[in-house]
């Protein structure tokens, strides 16, 4: 199976970008910054989609390019595919106003 | 100094392109103006769905878009349409618009006796305008009269890790060479606010920004809802961009490294030198008809998943970091930035290949966006209709 290189935009990120589709139970080379780390992929994960380089639990912060980007909803393992059924954004979330409460 | 050649407007603005606009001062008069934008097929003919039923900032808002865009020196000259009972008045417009100095007329269909005669003497008004407008001649001009705005539509993974990065690279070198950058899209900064923060000396400047940042989660509060959905968007999303942090933080990329020196309301006047940031939405189309609004002449616009939007009056460059986007798209975008993900071209290198497509732009050369004819039109609306 061909590896699949992934870059690390920043040393401090606990995700990577995959450059290549990763295949699960594929081997991920993913390196930049300074950093490299050898990951066995948990998931399929497109190319330009997100894989964990850490294990990140639920509630923590998830950073890619050395910033917050948003938190993790469930606990999320090195090697699993990071996206919107596991990442929620912390910003305009109107949906969480309550019911009632003056918005203005 | 980088000279490029520019029609030198009345006010002493430039502009790289010589377009006739007729421009309907509310959504009544566009079928009218429209038809005798047909004359001339040269003629531009912006196809306004507004002005009227609006009230207050929201009204003031599109007077001063419309106003903008007929001063925008890529625009030679104007014929306003007005209904007549229109909550923005044709004359008003026209008035507006005539301060640039350039040949600007005005009629109003309820005292023409109607749409035919108002159309023939539509027609006659541009065969006329546009016999004088054509003749005006492009002379070498300074870098310094240029702005170029920026813009992202269809953003993916790639926008951030090569097409961002490489038009940044564009930017700082634009104004480092003199010329004028506009940013924009100030829903896609939350998230990355901070970092942009640190480029700003004036507090003023500052202020705004966060302000407006604030404007917008409150209006998603008022609406009890988040911006999934759209920001980031299902292509967004399909292309690998998970939140709207990270979407503004490979969008902001787009604008290097230099200094921001104002901030402005959307669609009003550039007025100082340098890197500057205009509110307007994350929806392309608006965006750009809100910074040529203020002045802006030529646009640079990166694509993931890949647009074919144009603009009436300028020039729209697209640039993409996707080699599946390009080749699928190859008709509808300009420049290739997929090399830098495949590790075969720098992001100097690709911002250096952008900066050189800008100044051809510039001088003459069409983009994809203007061989096919995409004259996207959009205005941005802050209150309801009445």
């Amino acid at each position: 199976m061909e590896k699949v290189k992934a870059i690390i935009l920043n040393r401090g990120d606990n995700v990577a970008v995959v450059l290549s589709r990763a295949v699960k139970g594929g081997r991920v080379s993913a390196s930049g910054d300074g950093r490299d780390a050898e990951i066995e992929a948990l998931d399929n994960i497109d190319f330009g989609h997100k894989i964990a380089l850490e294990d990140i639990k639920k509630g923590e912060q998830v950073i890619k390019y050395g910033q917050v980007i948003g938190v993790a909803t469930e606990d999320i393992y090195r090697g699993n595919h990071v996206h919107v059924h596991n990442i929620e954004s912390c910003r305009a979330r109107g949906d969480k106003q309550k019911a009632g409460e003056d918005t203005l | 100094m980088i000279k490029v050649r520019g029609y030198i407007r009345p006010d002493g603005r430039v502009g790289i392109r010589n377009h006739l606009l007729v421009i309907p001062s509310s959504v009544c008069a566009h079928e009218t103006a429209r038809r005798i934008g047909e004359e001339i097929k040269e003629s531009v003919v912006i196809p306004n769905q507004q002005g009227c039923g609006q009230i207050g900032d929201d009204l003031k808002m599109i007077f001063r878009t419309l106003a903008g865009l007929g001063k925008n020196p890529n625009v030679g000259g104007v014929l306003v349409v007005g209904l007549g009972c229109d909550a923005i008045q044709g004359r008003d417009l026209a008035e507006e618009i005539a301060k640039s100095g350039k040949p600007v007329e005005c009629l109003i269909i309820q005292e023409n006796g109607g749409t035919s005669s108002t159309i023939e003497k539509g027609k006659h008004i541009i065969r006329k305008m546009w016999e004088e407008v054509s003749a005006c001649e492009a002379q070498e001009v300074d870098l310094s009269s240029i702005i170029l705005g920026l813009e992202c539509g269809g953003s993916d993974a790639t926008s951030g890790l090569a097409a961002n990065p490489a038009l940044g690279k564009c930017s700082d070198l634009f104004i480092e060479k003199g010329g004028n950058v506009l940013l924009s899209e100030v829903t896609e900064v939350i998230g990355a606010e901070h970092i942009l923060a640190t480029r700003i000396k004036d507090d003023r400047v500052k202020q705004k920004l966060f302000k407006a940042i604030e404007d917008i989660e409150r209006r998603a509060f008022l609406q009890r809802t988040d911006l999934r959905g759209t920001q980031p968007s299902p292509g967004n999303m399909q292309g690998g961009i998970s939140t709207l942090e990270e979407k503004s933080l490979g969008c902001i990329y787009k604008a290097g490294t230099a200094p921001i020196v104002d901030f402005l309301d959307y669609g009003e006047e550039v007025k100082e030198k340098g890197l500057s940031i205009m509110d307007t939405p994350g929806q392309d189309v608006e965006s750009m008809i809100g910074m040529l609004a203020g002045g802006v002449q030529v646009i640079a616009f990166t694509t993931g998943r890949g647009t074919p939007a144009g603009s009436p009056i300028a020039p729209v460059i697209k640039i993409t970091g996707n080699s599946s986007t390009y080749e699928k798209m190859k008709e509808n975008i300009d420049i290739d930035a997929s090399a830098i993900i495949e590790g075969k071209a720098s992001v100097e290198e690709v911002g250096r290949r952008i900066f050189d497509e800008v100044i051809k732009v510039c001088n003459g050369k069409k983009t994809r966006s203007e061989i096919y004819g995409h004259r996207e039109f959009a205005l941005w609306r802050i209150g309801f209709s009445y």
